[in-house]
């Protein structure tokens, strides 16, 4: 996915980016290549004009902006309790109505942000990076230790990923570390296969060859003509596993392997709702409505970056 | 074909081992002091107990003996279908799960087999939709399906039908009445996934040469995705059943929690919640043997299927 083959293929509105797509390329003028933000938005130019991205895009912002300053989004306290505001339903002042123990649910929704934002980023981390250099490894030197990496892959993709989460978190114990953690493992193999696949077709195209002639170092060829020329699919993948992370790490804290009360990450707050699901039903569907919302906008955009 | 098939079994029982390998490493040699850890599950006090009755405790546990040979005895045990003791009630763990095998195996093979129906039944409909729009949110929408925390899921199926109109209990598991709801949660996630891969196979197979000859030859669209696109298309699917199975090995522990069934799933929940290492590690095991059984007969079954695979040559 170079920027230079997306910048030519790209159906770029004539009038507003003239400079750049309608620059003389016959004629034998060599031409100038476009600065890097131009590049950049004539990338992002197609994605402004989905409103379905757009929407997925600022919802993940929105969740950020939560993780990172959540005093920013609400006017309450997450562990302020209030005898008299308990299970008062959705209304203006409490958008996602009050808990048991009169706490508004969104400001502990908007404070959940950082825990399962956290949880996704340390995990999706884990499986990154592991991934990753397992990946470029694999597929870069090739031979014996692509064989010993690639046979260990096998035997972790043939295990369902969650089960040793289960395994890890009886050992490791209970928190949202160890259950990000759990999480990230779960992800490595899935990353170094896609990685492994990008570098070898990446390795043997015409200006790696190049680079290589030139004089470049095997370091050097990787890291400057290698790596960025694979990441278009494992950008994807790590869009696609941020929402799954998200989900794992709900469900292991659903089933009460999370963060201890009363702290809350998104998982917990809908196992706590639960048991007032026959009276005040949105004390668990609400959160988890969110997650399903948040999931949903990291597979569309995952999904729209793909086709672009 | 013998080769192939032995050479398949070999395979799947070294992932087996490895399966069981990984596990006992991660709960006896992960933990600094796996003693308290499963002092702990029992119920006892660590810190009220004298050295020798530590060393009395550590003897019966089997910690005494070094990792090598507590792992060789624990997988000589496997091997023998004897999977020890659980650390809380001093049960045979064979028994535990044998006890909560059959409603287990009831959810998990109803929700495999609604979720194909429905899946692939769903990916059938959109594709005789020819209106642009709708058939391009239908096609989102398994990624919805997807995207939903599956215990979310069946709490919503609870209020509704549940509790709003009563049709279903909302848990428990006595008889078919209390196996819809549940299975209906746990067959979302892979329906929805079976419903996307068998769309865009739909749209790969719709571009292959064989499909021109048969509208060459005068069949119309419905007969042709009917007789020549399906049971091409389908393939995809029938590999990923076999993948999804892992998946929903863990989507069990969460709709049985939710739907407070008595079954493997909540079992495994507990036995983590309490950390009794030797239950979850024959869980861990029995799920992960369920799986690679499941892929195997899939990878065998495959040729019948497709027989051109057995025709081309391997290429690695």
């Amino acid at each position: 996915m170079s920027s230079i083959r997306d910048l030519e293929e790209t159906p770029v509105p004539a009038p507003v980016l003239e400079s750049v797509a309608d620059a003389p390329v016959s004629g034998g003028v060599p031409r100038l290549r476009p600065s890097r933000f131009k590049r950049t938005a004539v990338t992002l130019r197609p994605l402004l004009a989905r409103p379905g991205f757009l929407l997925g895009a600022g919802l993940i912002a929105f969740v950020l902006l939560a993780a990172a300053w959540p005093q920013l989004l609400t006017g309450y306290d997450p562990y302020a309790t209030s005898e008299a505001d308990k299970f008062l339903p959705p209304s203006m002042a409490h958008w996602f109505g009050t808990d048991d123990l009169g706490r508004d649910l969104y400001t502990r929704v908007v404070f959940g942000a950082r825990l399962s934002v956290a949880a996704a980023l340390i995990a999706v981390g884990i499986g990154l990076t592991v991934g990753l250099t397992l990946g470029v490894l694999s597929g870069y030197l090739g031979g014996l230790a692509d064989e010993v990496i690639m046979r260990a892959v096998d035997v972790m993709l043939a295990l369902p990923p969650l089960l040793l989460a289960l395994a890890l978190v009886t050992a490791i114990g209970f928190g949202t570390i160890p259950v990000a953690i759990a999480v990230g493992l779960g992800i490595i193999p899935g990353f170094a296969r896609t990685t492994r696949a990008e570098v070898l077709r990446v390795k043997i195209l015409p200006y790696v060859e190049a680079a290589k002639l030139g004089g470049a170092g095997w370091f050097s060829v990787l890291l400057r003509h290698v790596l960025p020329n694979s990441w278009g699919p494992v950008a994807v993948l790590t869009t696609l596993d941020f929402g799954f992370a998200i989900l794992a790490t709900a469900g292991l804290s659903f089933l009460g392997f999370g963060a201890a009360p009363p702290a809350a990450e998104w998982g917990t707050l809908i196992a706590d709702g639960r048991n007032f699901l026959m009276t005040t039903p949105w004390l668990s569907l609400i959160p988890g409505l969110f997650v399903a919302v948040v999931v949903f906008s990291l597979n569309h955009i995952a999904r729209t970056i793909e086709e672009l | 074909m013998t080769g192939y098939i032995l050479s398949r079994l070999g395979q799947a029982f070294l992932v087996l081992w490895g399966a069981f390998t990984v596990t006992y490493l991660i709960l006896y040699l992960l933990p600094g002091d796996p003693l308290s850890i499963m002092l702990g599950a029992s119920g006892i006090q660590p810190g009220s107990l004298s050295p020798q009755q530590l060393d009395v405790l550590r003897a019966q546990y089997g910690l005494d003996q070094g990792v090598v040979a507590h792992y060789f005895s624990l997988l000589g045990g496997y091997l023998q279908g004897d999977f020890g003791r659980s650390l809380a009630d001093n049960d045979p763990i064979r028994q535990l799960l044998f006890a909560r095998a059959a409603p287990s195996l009831e959810l998990a093979g109803s929700a495999v087999v609604l979720s194909v129906l429905a899946g692939c039944g769903f990916a059938y409909a959109v594709s005789l939709v020819t209106w642009r729009p709708l058939r391009q949110a239908l096609t989102r929408l398994p990624a919805l399906g997807l995207s939903t925390p599956v215990f979310w899921t069946g709490l919503l199926l609870i209020q509704i039908f549940a509790f709003d109109l009563g049709w279903f209990p909302a848990t428990g598991n006595d008889g078919i009445q209390s196996l819809i709801l549940p299975a209906v949660t746990l067959a979302i996630p892979s329906g929805a996934t079976f419903a996307q891969v068998l769309l865009r196979s739909f749209g790969d197979v719709w571009r292959e040469p064989f499909i021109v000859t048969a509208l060459a030859k005068g069949l119309s669209r419905g007969q042709v995705q009917a007789r020549h696109v399906l049971r091409n298309a389908l393939l995809p699917v029938f590999t990923l059943i076999g993948l999804q199975i892992g998946n929903l090995v863990f989507e069990a522990v969460l709709v049985e929690t939710v739907f407070a069934r008595v079954g493997v799933g909540r079992l495994a929940q507990e036995a983590v919640l309490r950390q009794d290492m030797p239950v979850v590690l024959a869980i861990v095991t029995l799920a992960a043997a369920i799986f690679v059984v499941i892929n195997l007969i899939v990878d065998l079954l495959y040729p019948v299927f497709d027989p051109r695979i057995t025709r081309t040559p391997r290429v690695t």
